[in-house]
């Protein structure tokens, strides 16, 4: 959306980039003194990449997805089982989690993507809580209800030094943010490709788009497949956080919270997922120290969002900032 | 030459025939006006042609090939473009935008996730040429929703020209427009039969519009072929007359 923007509008997002970045950059500096802990700067990264896998959907192609926690999950668990018996490269870990999740994604999308609106939606749901109830039960291999154990992150080794990630909280950070960074860039580029182009018309028109030439399931199916890749990195990281990958994972309230996130933050803006992802962290973090009904009150700022601030909000920032400069 | 061959398509609808047994011939380079009463099937017609919906019988070939179970997109591949009679753009891009998806598909770019320099100038020079051709150049960078209903029909037909199709199929070019808007579409689609030795099928409600512009006329009426022929040989023929040149005067 250069052109119409112009100078102006990309000297505002090139700042917006050099603001956002900084902020992640400096996380564990600032953080400690407002009262927060990197660890908790690193939850909002790995729960915001997998927000922002969902928006890349829902946001940018206009499809929604109820089901990815369990590409999450499978994110995760691939992870963690390549850990736990295949290598000890906490990289290669996250490749497996990533490659799992992304075959998985591309298996069932093409199931469901001749299906739209609700029906999707369902589609994804049912799909979801399928991997749910296998990693619920197959216990010999997942662990069941006590979730994956017996695996844990790696120090880096580099040959010349190794950077000790699983005890040394700020390089864990900066681990997962390099990783955030590289996936985050992948998405941005593919959204500012021909082929992200595509998305933005089956969102905005699909009879359009359908009769510009553009195959609508085949680009549905590829930017699902996409999202599952991406999502999976953030399962991957999220098992390599906890050192523990979850059953809980997979459910579909966990791709519930993601699609909050999203929208809460805004799903019409690139970094509205990780904005919602941030205030949903650090409210649960804040919230489930008080009471154990944190849930409510976040589902009460949800409400609030959604009402007052439809366009989430980022959203609202940015439409504001478009007229006053206007 | 043909480029268009219908054989005998029926289209129902449960117990509704919306397209009855029409066959239609459009040669190439033809300008071809389609006319009809409300409810004559037209619009069906169109969808039948450009892949909305399959026909319940029958065939349609296109440059010599039968396209009858075709999807749409592949049609487009094909060289057939459309419009639509309530308009279908991307409202929240710019001019240029809308333009431009259907250059890149054309181009062959629209699964890649990456062009570099000379795939984008090679794709702004196409966009900048299609909006020349319709005179949007200077609107190139507006919304869309901000232009006015007859410039949001010029930016679809842009649109379906970003195809390169050798067949435009145009629903309605001139709805809701007053005289000096339909006068510039009229001189537009004369321009682009004329200059790119476009196919032109069109459906158009505007009598004025069908006598100035059509080679042949074809007319329909309840989903049946009526008649077909030039300007002249419609305008004195007694059925048409009747059916539908009778009911609007």
């Amino acid at each position: 959306m250069s052109g119409r923007k112009g100078l102006r509008g990309d000297v505002r997002a090139l700042l917006t980039l050099v603001v956002i970045w900084t902020v992640l950059l400096l996380a564990p500096y600032w953080m400690p003194p407002l009262g927060g802990y990197t660890a908790l700067g690193t939850r909002v990264l790995v729960l915001a990449l997998a927000a922002m896998s969902v928006n890349f959907l829902l946001g940018f192609t206009g499809v929604l997805s109820f089901g990815h926690a369990a590409y999450f999950g499978l994110g995760a668990y691939g992870a963690g089982l390549a850990l736990k018996f295949v290598t000890l490269s906490t990289s290669l870990s996250i490749l497996a989690g990533m490659v799992l999740a992304g075959i998985a994604g591309a298996l069932l999308g093409a199931l469901i993507v001749r299906r739209r609106g609700v029906y999707f939606a369902m589609g994804t749901i049912a799909f979801g809580q399928v991997f749910y109830y296998i990693a619920f039960q197959w216990s010999s291999l997942t662990g069941g209800d006590d979730g994956l154990r017996g695996f844990s992150r790696q120090p880096l080794d580099f040959g010349l030094f190794t950077i000790d990630i699983l005890s040394d909280a700020n390089a864990f950070y900066y681990f997962v943010l390099f990783f955030f960074a590289l996936v985050v860039g992948v998405m941005a580029l593919i959204l500012r490709s021909p082929f992200g182009r595509t998305m933005l018309a089956i969102r905005e028109n699909e009879r359009r788009a359908r009769f510009l030439g553009i195959a609508v399931e085949r680009h549905i199916w590829i930017a699902f497949t996409l999202s599952c890749f991406f999502i999976g990195a953030a399962g991957a990281l999220y098992a390599l956080t906890n050192n523990f990958a979850d059953p809980r994972g997979l459910h579909y309230s966990q791709s519930g919270d993601f699609v909050m996130m999203a929208v809460m933050g805004g799903m019409r803006t690139f970094w509205g997922p990780l904005l919602g992802a941030a205030v949903f962290v650090v409210l649960q973090d804040y919230l489930s120290s008080v009471t154990v009904n944190w849930m409510s009150f976040v589902g009460l700022l949800f409400v609030l969002v959604v009402l007052f601030f439809p366009r989430g909000l980022l959203g609202f920032v940015r439409h504001r900032g478009k007229h006053e400069h206007s | 030459m043909s480029i268009l061959e219908i054989r005998n398509v029926t289209k129902r609808f449960g117990s509704l025939v919306a397209v009855r047994d029409v066959s239609l011939t459009v040669a190439q380079g033809e300008l071809r006006a389609i006319i009809g009463p409300n409810g004559a099937g037209k619009t069906t017609f169109f969808n039948l042609i450009s892949g909305f919906f399959p026909p319940t019988m029958g065939a349609i070939f296109f440059g010599g090939r039968d396209i009858t179970r075709l999807p749409a997109h592949q049609r487009v591949a094909l060289g057939m473009a459309r419009t639509f009679q309530i308009t279908e753009i991307f409202p929240e891009l710019t001019v240029f935008e809308n333009v431009r998806i259907g250059v890149e598909v054309t181009a062959g770019y629209g699964m890649r996730p990456y062009i570099g320099q000379v795939g984008t100038a090679k794709v702004r020079g196409r966009v900048e040429d299609t909006l020349k051709l319709v005179g949007l150049e200077a609107k190139a960078d507006r919304l869309v929703s901000e232009l006015a209903h007859g410039d949001q029909r010029v930016v679809e037909i842009a649109m379906a020209l970003s195809l390169e199709p050798r067949l435009l199929l145009l629903d309605e070019p001139t709805a809701g427009m007053g005289d000096q808007e339909t006068h510039q579409i009229t001189q537009l689609v004369r321009r682009l039969h004329r200059d790119k030795n476009c196919t032109i099928v069109l459906i158009e409600h505007d009598m004025r519009v069908v006598f100035h512009l059509a080679d042949r006329i074809t007319v329909l009426d309840q989903g049946m072929l009526l008649a077909e022929g030039d300007p002249r040989q419609i305008a004195a023929n007694d059925a048409v007359q009747a059916a539908y040149l009778g009911k609007t005067a």
